[in-house]
């Protein structure tokens, strides 16, 4: 009996607590919105671990390509200059 | 060509040598690939064909609050098995055909779910030795080279320690309660221990897999050493819950600690694998009637959410 193809996959983003952005929390089957929500709610949530969701189906998701690695995140490994540790102070400057 | 596909397996070593996860989008061996597919569906198979033995007491629990914590763990397993599809979907492969494989047989749950639940005492010793278990086993694969499944285990684990503290406390409950609740408590002993020590696996010495996939990070202790890890942790809770472990070779060794259990009948742990374990056909057929009982709801659902879609577009038309 498959017949019919797998409702659509939604990805599920938790919010633990106030103060804090939702964090990708893994996937759900629903047939729409109202639906992935409350199977998510079911899913990630039985014990108290969040106090708001956020579904998203997980085609409409556009994600870097791995293939792109290193021409989209290595120019930035030779410019420590943007990290503070890369400047030495002497001692007296403490706490910049 | 192969230059690149050199360099492609060069960095998945060097990933997996540097402990590092690999991703879904991440380049990786077909072997790779399709070995954690496997094992992640199976896992997932059996979490979801676990609710069954524990299921039958649902209606019969004890107490009320004995009702509410069985339902809540039954539950968590249908959880695990969501967990776990969901992470074996990343690596491409539908959850339709997932299930499927496990519809038709071409793929194996654990054996541990094909005996059957004959008293309440069941429910305690299946918390106590069957999650416990697994535990053992799942724990190490919070660390699996694969991220989504490690993450999926990380989730399943935090859950897993309520199962086996409240399977233990249903066995220390029958174990000082009547004479007749202490019988219960060992007879679910003496029909569990085995299957339970059984669920590490075959002896390294002919387990297939094994090498291979140390090697990939998806698995990171031998199964005799986590066997011997489960048999030396639940023996004094045993000897606490003054049960005694049905095996009567079994001894403490002084000088490695460890304790040395008897002989294991792998003929029949292969007979149960085989399909001829006292539950295996049960097993399948009430899975199979579950899903396709659901067919109507999961089409009537999809009809409703198209319908709906349908008029917001020409709302908005
Ligand atoms: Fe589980
Ligand atoms: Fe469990």
């Amino acid at each position: 009996m498959s017949s019919k193809a797998d409702w659509p996959l939604w990805e599920v983003f938790v919010r633990a607590k106030r103060g804090v952005s939702h964090v990708h929390a893994g996937t759900v089957h629903a047939p729409d919105a109202e639906l992935a929500l409350q199977n998510a709610r079911d899913l990630f949530t039985r014990r108290s671990e969040g106090i708001s969701l956020w579904v998203v189906k997980s085609n409409d998701i556009t994600a870097s390509d791995p293939d792109d690695r290193d021409a989209l995140f290595d120019p930035a490994d030779d410019k420590t200059f943007r990290h503070p540790t890369d400047f030495e102070l002497p001692d007296e400057v403490a706490n910049m | 060509m192969a230059a690149d596909s050199d360099a492609l397996q060069a960095r998945f070593d060097r990933l997996i040598d540097a402990d590092e996860r690999i991703e879904p989008r991440d380049w990786m061996p077909d072997e790779y690939r399709k070995t954690l597919v496997r094992q992640i569906a199976q896992h997932a198979h059996s979490e979801i064909i676990g609710m069954q033995p524990e299921g039958n007491w649902l209606t019969r629990a004890p107490s009320l609050r004995r009702k509410a914590i069985l339902t809540a763990k039954v539950q968590d397993e249908a959880g695990h098995g969501l967990y776990l599809y969901g992470a074996a979907e990343t690596l491409g492969t539908p959850r339709e055909e997932l299930l499927d494989r496990l519809h038709t047989g071409r793929q194996k749950y654990s054996s541990i779910f094909n005996y059957p639940t004959l008293t309440w005492a069941d429910v305690g010793a299946i918390g106590w030795l069957v999650d416990g278990a697994a535990i053992m086993n799942q724990v190490p694969l919070c660390r699996c080279s694969f991220g989504p499944y490690a993450r999926a285990m990380i989730r399943i684990c935090k859950e897993e320690s309520f199962h086996q503290r409240q399977g233990f406390q249903i066995m220390l409950t029958l174990a000082k309660g009547t004479p007749e609740q202490k019988t219960l408590a060992q007879d679910a002993l003496d029909r569990w221990w085995w299957p339970s020590i059984m669920m590490f696996g075959p002896p390294d010495a002919e387990s297939v897999h094994g090498d291979q996939n140390m090697r990939w990070g998806i698995k990171r202790f031998g199964n005799d050493e986590l066997r011997q890890k489960f048999i030396d942790a639940t023996v004094p809770q045993a000897d606490l819950l003054g049960l005694v472990i049905p095996d009567p070779d079994m001894y403490l060794d002084e000088e490695s600690g460890h304790y040395v259990h008897g002989t294991i009948d792998w003929d029949h742990f292969w007979d149960v694998v085989k399909g001829d374990g006292p539950c295996n056909r049960e097993r399948l057929a009430t899975r199979v009637g579950a899903h396709d009982d659901g067919t109507w709801v999961r089409e009537a659902a999809t009809a409703y959410a198209d319908k709906q879609a349908q008029r917001a577009a020409e709302a908005a038309a």
